[in-house]
């Protein structure tokens, strides 16, 4: 185990720790403009740069830092850097591929710093989890119907953006990896593949946490699969978290992470979004009441770490960390070794 | 299957190329749809692990591998379970565990080339996440007997635990099973060293498992698959009673032990146990006669087969079987008038379940998927008959059912959903021109006039897609395009595209798709060629009407004051200015009230209104537009309503009353006498609840009049008024006449007649009957804008919504009996040209619209008047600022 993986589990043995809100929703209070997002380097990239959050780690450092240290200051102790679409994949869409390792690595430096910071303010450790995020490609879906055996993308393709990225994120200073909005398993397969690989390369091991994103009603993650196949297809990576983000609010999620919470035998990590997007895009649900919903969560022995997703500002951390403060912290379940397989469902072989 | 067999993990063998003749064929074939029918059918006949084996001398195992992995990713009924990926190259199976999502078994590892390579596959598979069964064969060879056997197992799975770290539970042991029955001596025993082999490493090797290709025993006798069947339905009892938990075996094919004719039975078991010298010779004495034996059937659920067409069609969409979906269009065509009904009805129809079914999260998106498969096979299969059918009439026909333009707006890169859509559009016969993400809307414009689109779909999963939705449906208003505009992506919803979108693009129409299933089904209808598109548009119009107008509701629902507070910040008059008591109380009644008089009240504007004629009387006359139309009318009504009132066609009556009054909250309580000592009636008023500071009042009709503790004796009045006594006689004569114009004419001025009466009544109650502006004088233009004191609310107008208040009204006044004006079980005055209210004097009291009130309020005031709660709220439906349906539930829960 490494340094900071024991220093994190014995944090989360005697409280439950939290993790930092939306990053996309304070971005959006800015109003940035085109012209913020381009800055003087990027003032004749020939598209649009607007929508491309994670370039502000280059043209809005000071911003992004300020962020990242609101957070630390409503009671985080890991902040995820603002890295979520920083592969060369994503970055594609902007034709920024080249940008992607420079990206990770000032991501990962500017929450670094925030975290120093706010660590020097009132002593408390701060850690910085570098994000990976999804991709906007899935690897088990074909795009085209007509023709379900084509993959926009490659396991071999994905792992190399992911190992880049990764690389990057660590040369920053990260001092975790966050694999993070999954929708699809095998994308985050690569991604861990990616990041063994570099673990091996380099002789050394941080602490990876793995979240995935339970889209819709039937309970399942974009590419089919249920909460407890979703664990059993991840947790190679012997994570230091598993758990949930994004797509629904803290109700939603419940039964989700619950059902997380029994068979996983990591840390639980929940950092659902404020409440369902309304008509409008927007999520109203209030710090109160997703302080409330997530205190729930804590007081049914349920989690470990707790944030927030999309919608979320440090006013919602700070009621989450308010809402969790003094609970104990969820024990980790004795789970019996057995052969437990997944497809789309999770499989267990019971003789034995 | 008996209990041990419970214990046991069946994986097909049936996609696995070496032990399955026909998957071979199919696969050398490149007939993967057949090779997926396969899987399934295993899967369904209960195979918990699918096994994929590709290991043909002639294919590109790597690719085939690939491919098909792939493509059981898209069939969520086989990807339900997880795969074994099964080579005997690494290269195959590192190409198949790049192509899993999830955790799935390599068949096989071992340490046939040494320790360093076993090592380095074992590390590989587990970075990708799968579980590993090892075969027991080693550099010197693969392990026959039973000390070899557990030998290289036990040494593996050192090697396995110490140097890799590789889970115990996920390793699993293959010790070989080996043909008996051959005739060879030395392999007589093979089925005993299996089993006791697998005995030991239950016993030596913790958590790891036994597996073993069970079809390889019987090889000997090929061609015999009753004797086949028994001796590996024997071998698994024997090795599953002690630990052999996994097996390759054709699942569907395999007898239970106890089912097994008990001599065949014996007889292999002799052979597998190796129980006597001569077992083999005896089986095979016995095996011809066995052979095409009683087999068990596969059991495939076909029932589906036996419903009508129209369902079969259904099931195969929902669940996206293509296997009969040629035959059973056919049928649906021949049975139908034209193949397009085909599309249009059955096909269409269990589109629509599949919607359902996607939205109430009973299906998800791979399976939709699949669905559209289907969809398109029979659309593909009906297209030549349309063709013909085209040929034929020479007309205009399904050639390309429309073009659609679709793109993911700028701003946003997802287009996963969008592309779904489009594929689901051109598999019915829409030509799609997809411009793909982050499209501005100066490039969609172009194209859509480049290609003369008849239909535009836009797509969003970010927040803020849903603005530049809004933007491009105002740059399409502003370039004058009038197509449809489909709006879809996760973020999207119905609301947005009624309050925001929709009302952006005038010309055309935005509609909201919910989902891929239901893109078809939307723009068949849009673009219906049999004339249903301007219904289906009304439709949606009136619904995201209803929808908006529910939002602006609940956008009032933040705004709104709790009743207590709302009361607390009530209107509290001067006391000091109270009326005087009136000149009478009780009630009286007026009769033959002169026309010509009430002539003089009357307010025209209102009039003209009457006939969409729009603007103030007397400019109206003279107004540009409709001056002349106003003029003509205008004398026509002159001279009827000369014509009504010497001939006296109908007749003016009224009742007025007085009664002292005080407010006690928000209800006004009639008293029988001035000593006030016994209640006569009680007046119901409803408050206004917006969010208000302390500046404004919240009022309540019972604000104007005094509290009971305030110590000023203060009266309320009510009257009725009709204009329309023998109004029903004088419009059946003109009906009997044909002429429409004259009635509608007649009806209108004693209409007018009736708002008049309601004026010149005020104006003699302020004066004389009760009393309290006697000098007052006034021109009807001051009176037509009130510029006098008190006023005459009538329920069901703004300051009062409820018109069963009404009701209470007609009573104390006694209006049917004494002037002949009645109300309908709507509270609806008969003869309709009538008008009747209340009467408040107080210098303060002024007219006021109540806006939405909350449920908080309806309670009490349906309490207050005894009245259930959803009957007040149907009766309030209008200015709820809420919705009852919801908030019933919401109260339940």
């Amino acid at each position: 185990m490494t340094d900071v993986e024991t220093t994190i589990r014995k944090l989360a043995s005697e409280r439950i720790l939290v993790l930092d809100g939306a990053m996309g929703t304070m971005i959006q209070r800015e109003k940035f403009s085109e012209e913020d997002f381009r800055a003087e380097r990027f003032k004749d990239w020939k598209r649009d740069l607007k929508g491309n959050n994670d370039l502000l780690i280059l043209t809005q450092p000071d911003k992004i830092r300020d962020i990242h240290l609101q957070y630390f200051r409503a009671g985080a102790d890991i902040v995820e850097t603002n890295t979520f679409s920083s592969t060369t994949i994503a970055q594609a869409d902007y034709g920024m591929e080249e940008l992607a390792y420079e990206l990770n690595v000032e991501g990962a430096r500017l929450a670094r710093e925030a975290g120093d910071i706010a660590a020097k303010e009132d002593g408390r450790p701060r850690f910085v989890a570098g994000t990976l995020g999804p991709t906007n490609r899935t690897a088990s879906i074909s795009p085209d119907v007509n023709n379900p055996g084509f993959r926009a993308v490659t396991f071999d393709e994905l792992a190399t953006a992911y190992g880049e990225a990764a690389r990057g994120l660590l040369d920053g200073g990260s001092d975790m990896l966050l694999v993070e909005t999954i929708f699809d398993t095998l994308n985050a397969k690569a991604a861990i593949f990616a990041i063994e690989e570099l673990f091996a390369e380099r002789g050394i091991r941080v602490p990876i946490m793995i979240s995935g994103t339970i889209t819709d009603l039937s309970g399942r993650t974009l590419s089919g699969q249920t909460p407890t196949a979703f664990w059993n297809a991840l947790n190679h990576a012997r994570p230091v978290s598993f758990g949930l983000n994004c797509a629904l609010g803290a109700k939603e999620m419940r039964a989700h992470i619950a059902e997380l919470s029994r068979v996983a035998d990591t840390l639980i990590c929940a950092y659902p979004n404020a409440g369902l997007p309304n008509e409008f895009g927007l999520y109203d649900e209030s710090p109160e009441a997703m302080g409330e919903l997530v205190g729930e969560f804590a007081s049914s022995g349920l989690v470990n770490i707790v944030g927030g997703c999309c919608g979320t500002t440090p006013d919602h951390i700070a009621a989450i960390a308010e809402a969790v403060k003094g609970k104990a912290p969820r024990k980790l379940p004795e789970i019996a070794p057995k052969m437990r397989l997944s497809g789309l469902e999770p499989f267990e072989l019971t003789a034995a | 299957m008996t209990s041990a067999a419970s214990r046991f993990v069946n994986v097909g063998e049936r996609t696995n190329v070496t032990g399955s003749a026909k998957f071979r064929k199919l696969i050398t074939a490149g007939d993967y749809a057949a090779a997926l029918d396969v899987a399934r059918e295993q899967v369904e006949n209960g195979a918990q692990i699918l096994d994929v084996n590709m290991d043909e001398g002639l294919l590109d195992s790597e690719k085939a591998m690939v491919e098909f992995l792939n493509l059981i990713a898209s069939e969520p009924d086989i990807a339900r379970v997880p795969v074994m990926i099964d080579s005997s190259k690494w290269s195959v199976i590192e190409a198949g565990l790049k192509c899993v999502q999830g955790k799935p078994i390599v068949n096989s590892i071992s340490l046939k080339e040494g320790e360093e390579q076993f090592v380095h596959y074992a590390r590989k598979v587990r970075a990708y996440g799968a579980a590993v069964v090892v075969m027991a064969f080693d550099e010197t060879g693969q392990a026959d007997t039973f000390a070899r056997k557990t030998e290289i197992c036990a040494r593996a799975y050192k090697i396995l635990i110490e140097q890799v770290g590789f889970p115990p539970e996920d390793i699993v042991f293959d010790p070989n099973v080996f043909a008996v029955a051959t005739g060879i001596e030395e392999h007589s025993n093979y089925g005993v060293d299996f089993i006791e082999a697998t005995k030991w490493i239950r016993e030596n090797l913790p958590h790891a498992h036994i597996s073993g290709g069970v079809s390889n025993l019987s090889f000997a006798f090929r061609g015999n698959e009753p004797v086949r069947a028994a001796m590996h339905s024997v071998f698994l009892y024997h090795a599953i009673a002690v630990g052999m938990d996994m097996g390759i075996v054709n699942a569907g094919a395999l007898p239970v032990y106890d089912d097994i004719d008990p001599e065949l039975r014996d007889l292999a078991e002799d052979v597998v146990l190796n129980r006597r010298p001569d077992a083999t010779d005896r089986l095979l004495a016995a095996a011809d006669k066995f052979k095409g034996g009683k087999q068990e059937a596969r059991v495939v659920d076909t029932k589906w087969r036996d419903q009508p067409v129209a369902k079969r069609l259904e099931h195969a969409l929902v669940h996206g079987i293509t296997e009969f979906i040629e035959s059973d269009t056919e049928e649906a065509r021949a049975a139908a008038e034209r193949p397009l009904h085909v599309i249009e009805g059955p096909l269409m129809d269990g589109m629509n379940v599949v919607g359902d079914l996607f939205g109430s999260g009973k299906m998800f998106l791979p399976q939709v998927v699949k669905s559209a498969r289907v969809m398109k096979q029979a659309v593909a299969y009906l297209m030549p008959f349309m063709e013909e059918e085209k040929r034929l009439n020479g007309g205009a026909q399904r050639s390309n059912a429309g073009k659609i333009l679709m793109a993911t707006v700028k701003g946003d890169v997802h287009d996963i959903g969008k592309n779904i859509v489009g594929v689901v559009l051109q598999c019915n016969n829409y030509e799609v021109i997809d411009l793909g993400v982050m499209v501005p809307v100066q490039k969609i414009i172009a194209a859509a006039r480049e290609h003369d689109v008849d239909v535009i779909g836009l797509s969003g999963l970010i927040t803020p897609s849903l603005d530049e939705m809004v933007t491009v449906a105002s740059e399409l208003e502003r370039e004058g395009f009038a197509v449809p505009l489909l709006i879809g992506g996760a973020t999207t919803s119905k609301i947005h595209t009624a309050v925001k979108i929709h009302p952006a693009y005038e010309r055309g129409q935005a509609v909201y798709v919910l989902d891929a299933s239901r893109a078809v089904g939307v723009v068949s209808q849009l673009l219906s060629k049999e004339g249903g598109a301007p219904a289906y548009v009304a439709d949606i119009q009136a619904d995201y009407a209803r929808l908006a107008e529910q939002h602006a509701r609940a956008q009032e629902d933040k705004a709104r004051a709790p009743i207590a507070a709302a009361r607390a910040n009530r209107l509290q008059i001067d006391v000091s200015k109270v009326a005087p008591r009136p000149s009478f109380l009780g009630t009286k009644v007026l009769t033959e009230i002169p026309l010509g008089e009430l002539a003089k009240f009357i307010d025209w504007t209102p009039f003209f209104q009457t006939w969409e004629l729009k603007g103030r009387y007397p400019e109206i006359l003279k107004d540009e537009k409709y001056g002349e139309a106003a003029r003509n009318l205008f004398e026509d009504a002159q001279a009827m309503l000369r014509q009504m009132t010497d001939e006296k066609w109908v007749e003016a009556r009224a009742v007025i009353g007085f009664w002292p009054a005080a407010a006690r909250g928000d209800d006004i309580v009639l008293f029988k006498d001035e000593g006030r000592s016994e209640e006569l009636a009680v007046l119901h008023t409803l408050r206004q609840q917006m969010a208000r500071g302390k500046d404004r009042p919240n009022l309540a009709l019972s604000d104007f009049v005094a509290p009971e503790d305030a110590g000023a004796p203060d009266y309320v009045g009510g009257f009725a008024v009709t204009a329309g006594i023998g109004e029903e006689a004088m419009s059946q004569r003109f009906a009997r006449a044909n002429d429409d114009y004259g009635g509608i004419l007649a009806k209108a001025l004693a209409d007018r007649l009736a708002e008049a009466g309601a004026e010149w009544l005020h104006a003699q109650v302020r004066r004389e009957h009760w009393g309290y502006s006697a000098d007052e004088t006034l021109t009807n233009e001051q009176l037509i804008s009130e510029d006098y004191q008190g006023i005459r609310p009538a329920p069901g107008y703004p300051a009062q919504p409820d018109h069963t208040e009404k009701g209470v009204l007609f009573d104390l006044l006694g209006a049917p009996e004494k002037i002949g004006l009645t109300l309908t079980e709507s509270y609806a005055m008969w003869p309709g040209s009538a008008v009747s209210g209340l009467y408040f004097s107080h210098p303060e009291s002024r007219y006021f619209g109540l806006g939405k009130i909350d449920r908080d309020q309806v309670t009490d005031y349906a309490a207050r008047k005894g009245y259930a709660l959803a009957d007040m709220e149907k009766w309030l439906a209008p200015v709820l600022n809420y919705d009852p349906n919801r908030a019933q539930k919401i109260a339940a829960e």
